[in-house]
């Protein structure tokens, strides 16, 4: 039964299908969607999350009063912000967004403010004994700390961010990957769903391999 | 040139007090070492002459009153940052409208013209505090702090790098206050030796250095020196 054609389908097939919805448009279309939500998501959480997590990181009192805070809606499962989004704000593209945003903006938080906290107190003093600037101390003295962190909460999250759009297009949307596999899955047609896995994952090769490998490599030319 | 008027009542971390009623002057231009046992407060009064720490009780006057003097400050440790090469680290120091014709000079100065465009990790030791030393004399500090700056290199590359130093400061010169545990340093560099004590950090005597920079060139003068200071303050022996 397991290896019947439809439920566990030959490469062969894979590649057709794929083929087909590549050139029907329905793939690149869906995809395409995902994408742009992905982008939306992520332009927002980030930016965000780093500015509350310098901020947590450097001010004790501050961090003291949100720390319980951070861990709750750390824990708080997707599903629940999404059903929540999605009932408060109504099946509106702005509410899907929303709920993305919710659940990674407490991870970008917590490793930016871990690393906020490592920062060198010894190079900070010798930024302030010699008059940096705000923005020069930012730019040349903790940035560059910091990178390691950002990439970290880059990678992990994007994972974070394809996987819940998903969920929030399945339950919420009429477009977008999420959507498609829901109606793959009533289908029982596995060889899209692999079709779509497998274009979903080259995309994040390529991301990884045009853009956060070669930030990387510039980031650490400094190392021995 | 800058005077420099230390009146610190008491300095205490949670434990305990570290610095009271401490007083010093220096007359601008003069170069004073501070010479202490280790972990007596000396970095802690640095960190206050260089505003970095200003939860102490008591004044500290630099220059004339609402001047604001230009202070390098040589940390312990080079401090460099790793990030940036050596002529970056320098030129952030700067400010942009200053275009640093002298810099090269110093660069050349300090044998480091080679390796300015290197990344600070592929340094040796005696290397990077070069490059901070050259950073605090590339703002035309009225005033340097120096915390130790030759600890820890090798006595060769110590002397090398403390022959350059004053070949610097006696170019322009500044007032200068240089921490130090090393006596023969002390001797061959200050105008003024400070005696400092330690729990709570006071001063115990001041001793000025009779002899010309030309005359120390005679190491067995500066030898005889030490010797006359270990008999005239044997009180002093821990620290001599």
């Amino acid at each position: 039964m397991l290896l019947s054609s439809t439920s566990l389908p030959l490469p062969a097939t894979v590649a057709g299908v794929f083929w087909q919805a590549c050139l029907t448009g329905q793939l690149p279309y869906h995809l395409g969607i995902t994408l742009l939500r992905l982008i939306a998501s992520f332009a927002i959480a980030m930016p965000l999350g780093c500015a509350i997590g310098i901020l947590l990181g450097r001010n004790k009192k501050l961090d003291a009063f949100f720390d319980n805070w951070l861990i709750l809606f750390l824990n708080v499962p997707a599903l629940v912000t999404i059903i929540l989004c999605y009932v408060w704000f109504g099946l509106i593209e702005a509410a899907a967004i929303f709920a993305v945003v919710a659940n990674k903006l407490p991870n970008v938080i917590i490793t930016i403010r871990e690393g906020s906290r490592a920062l060198d107190q010894d190079l900070l003093d010798m930024a302030r004994s010699y008059h940096f600037s705000k923005r020069k101390t930012l730019v040349h003295v903790i940035w560059p700390q910091l990178y390691p962190f950002v990439m970290a909460a880059t990678r992990s999250g994007l994972a974070l961010i394809w996987k819940i759009i998903l969920v929030v297009e399945l339950l919420g949307r009429s477009n977008g990957m999420g959507y498609q596999l829901h109606l793959f899955f009533q289908l029982f047609d596995v060889a899209s769903i692999l079709a779509y896995t497998i274009a979903f994952v080259a995309i994040i090769q390529l991301l990884e391999m045009a853009l956060l490998k070669p930030l990387d490599i510039q980031a650490r030319r400094w190392r021995r | 040139m800058t005077t420099i008027n230390i009146n610190i009542r008491n300095k205490r971390y949670p434990q305990a007090t570290v610095i009271s009623d401490f007083r010093l002057a220096l007359n601008a231009g003069e170069f004073v070492c501070l010479l202490g046992p280790s972990g007596c407060g000396k970095t802690t009064l640095l960190n206050c002459l260089s505003g970095l720490d200003t939860s102490y009780e008591g004044e500290v006057l630099l220059g004339e009153k609402h001047t604001h003097p230009k202070i390098g400050y040589i940390f312990q440790n080079p401090r460099l940052l790793p990030w940036r090469t050596v002529r970056e680290n320098i030129q952030l120091v700067l400010d942009q409208q200053q275009t640093p014709d002298s810099l090269d000079a110093l660069l050349d100065a300090m044998h480091l013209l080679e390796v300015q465009h290197q990344y600070p990790e592929r340094l040796s030791l005696g290397m990077s505090r070069r490059v901070a030393i050259i950073r605090a004399f590339a703002i035309n500090p009225d005033i340097l702090l120096m915390d130790e700056p030759f600890v820890s290199l090798d006595a060769p590359t110590a002397r090398q790098v403390r022959e350059l130093l004053l070949q610097l400061w006696q170019q322009r010169p500044h007032t200068v206050l240089f921490v130090t545990h090393d006596l023969r340093e002390a001797i061959a560099m200050a105008d003024r030796l400070v005696f400092l004590s330690a729990n709570p950090m006071q001063v115990v005597c001041e001793v000025p250095v009779p002899y010309s920079r030309a005359q120390r060139q005679d190491e067995t003068l500066l030898e005889d020196f030490r010797m006359q200071l270990k008999s005239q303050y044997p009180e002093l022996k821990d620290l001599l």
